[in-house]
């Protein structure tokens, strides 16, 4: 067990980290951007609908969404996760990690997935609601005596400064997202941590090592976003 | 002859009538100002002129054209009200600039913006009146395009220079005074020429040593004959810029009449009160 065959196992592990990460950020977003919109729908139904859903999916762990969205297709007779797994591995030949330690993989994989993105939609959509609502209803005022469409005033006028002010806030969501994906170990899911657990048998140094890697990663992070509240810093509202 | 024409304009927020049946006629290239106490629907009034509210009831025209009618049409979509808004104009009193674009760019967003739609209007007109060629159509209106944003961008500048801020040019909104900040704002509508240009207290937001930039603009635009209609507090110059003025009180207007008429005049007994008042409070 010498430092580089412990260094290629973590990184293994920070690869699933980082795709769990990545995938989640990429299909939240705009799942949340479409929640905002439904919580404020002047169709009063789906806005109280979506408000509700929105309060559930963020009143409850997510360590419990995980076990649910897992479970819950488990208690059917058949294991639908295995089965999603056995397609990728036999048929598209694609594992995460050594299949023992694996779970279900890339089954488990999809249900932490499916959480994951549920879960950050719902807290990304309230960011998003309250970074659109504090925009004054005078910036789309002037819009519309401009003769702006509906589309034109979001884009054009109202878009940037709603990144500019929900920019912390998200900066802070998403650096948790890096450290929530250590969730997923609870199914079994090979990211960084569960693969630093399996040295703890020999030495523990592996694991303030994997935390290196949460380090840089939320590092790199803090730094990204310190660069482009800086670049949106031409404009005061 | 009636350039604008308001009949009857009646306008409620739940259980508050706050237009109680306005008529209005303005004179092309005339200057007509508004007074009025607070909450006596000044603001409700532009807000209806602009398209921003819909009127209850009553009805609009402009230039002999039929904009608003109440009583015969339910709901105009999107379309229909952003060419309805664009014969009119509207300053506000928080000058609501757009804060991410610079000076030059606050001006010239909104016309940039409607070259698609006019370009698409040129080309399907070249297609039913003319033998170009599908290629020449393309070149045309690639050319159209270009030629419309020299155009917009030259009278931005040149809007800039009447407004006397031409080396901000490159300045954004929160780098400007609030006096320059509406000075913008005022061209910023102008840019887009509207029939009727209106503004709504378009100094109340500002220091009192700053008034005077903005309202030398106002009176500039008088001399090029545009159509204003200007809801003030400042009564001077209400009574120096207005061809008529017109005193609302709790939804109608109470009289009308030239700024002698209303200053020197007052016949009903609430703008004799409604002047006094403001006389006290600036003596
Ligand atoms: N969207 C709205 N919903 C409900 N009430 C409104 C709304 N807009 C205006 N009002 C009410 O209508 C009345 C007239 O308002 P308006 O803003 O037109 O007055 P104003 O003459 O412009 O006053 P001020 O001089 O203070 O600007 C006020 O009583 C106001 O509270
Ligand atoms: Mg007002």
């Amino acid at each position: 067990m010498d430092f580089w065959s412990v260094t290629q196992s973590l990184l293994q592990g920070f690869g699933v980290t980082c795709l769990i990460f990545i995938i989640t950020l990429i299909f939240s977003l705009p799942l949340g951007l479409v929640i905002s919109f439904g919580s404020m729908s002047k169709f009063k139904p789906l806005s109280a609908i979506t408000k509700v859903f929105v309060w559930v999916i963020r009143g409850i762990p997510l360590m419990l969404q995980v076990f649910i969205v897992y479970y819950m297709i488990k208690i059917n007779g058949k294991n639908l996760w295995g089965e999603v797994n056995r397609f990728f591995y036999f048929e598209l030949g694609w594992a995460v990690g050594p299949p023992e330690l694996n779970g279900e993989g890339y089954g488990g994989l999809i249900a932490v997935l499916i959480a994951f993105i549920i879960n950050y939609a719902c807290y990304f959509s309230e960011i998003f609601r309250g970074g659109i609502e504090s925009v004054s209803k005078g910036q789309y005022e002037a819009g519309k005596v401009l003769g702006m469409t509906k589309n034109q005033i979001f884009n054009k006028v109202v878009l940037l400064q709603v990144i500019k002010r929900i920019l912390a806030p998200m900066g802070n969501e998403i650096i948790t997202l890096v450290k929530d994906t250590a969730l997923s170990n609870s199914i079994g899911i090979l990211e960084i941590i569960m693969v630093s657990k399996t040295f703890t048998s020999k030495a523990i140094w592996p694991l303030f090592y994997s935390g290196a890697f949460y380090l840089i990663f939320v590092g790199i992070l803090t730094l990204l976003f310190g660069y482009l509240e800086k670049k949106l810093k031409f404009f005061k509202e | 002859m009636a350039y604008l024409e308001i009949k009857d304009f009646q306008k409620s927020f739940g259980n508050l009538q706050v237009l109680k049946g306005i008529n209005l006629t303005i004179n092309k290239g005339e200057v007509v100002s508004i007074i009025g106490s607070s909450g006596s629907g000044k603001t409700t009034l532009l807000r209806c002129i602009n398209f921003l509210e819909k009127a209850d009831s009553g009805e609009m025209l402009l230039d002999n054209e039929v904009l608003l009618d109440a009583s015969k049409e339910g709901k105009y979509n999107e379309k229909e009200l952003r060419e309805k808004r664009l014969n009119f104009g509207l300053v506000f009193q928080s000058f609501n600039l757009f804060p991410q674009y610079n000076v030059i760019n606050n001006i010239t967003l909104a016309p940039t913006l409607l070259i698609k739609e006019q370009a698409k209007a040129y080309k399907k007109d070249l297609i039913s009146n003319s033998e170009l060629t599908k290629k020449e159509i393309k070149k045309a209106v690639a050319e159209f395009i270009a030629n419309k944003k020299v155009q917009i961008q030259e009278n931005g500048l040149e809007l800039l220079k009447t407004i006397d801020l031409i080396d901000k040019k490159d300045s954004y909104p929160c780098e400007l005074s609030g006096g320059q900040c509406q000075r913008v704002a005022i061209a910023r509508a102008l840019a887009l020429n509207p029939k009727v240009l209106c503004f709504d207290e378009p100094t109340s937001a500002l220091d009192p040593e700053l008034t005077g930039e903005v309202l030398k603009v106002i009176k500039s635009l008088k001399q090029k004959d545009r159509t204003m209609i200007i809801v003030t507090h400042e009564m001077g110059f209400a009574k120096s810029v207005s061809d008529k003025v017109i005193f609302m009180a709790d939804g109608c207007i109470e009289e009308e009449g030239t700024p002698d008429q209303i200053f020197s005049n007052p016949k009903s007994e609430k703008l004799k009160s409604f002047l006094s008042n403001i006389d006290n409070k600036d003596g």
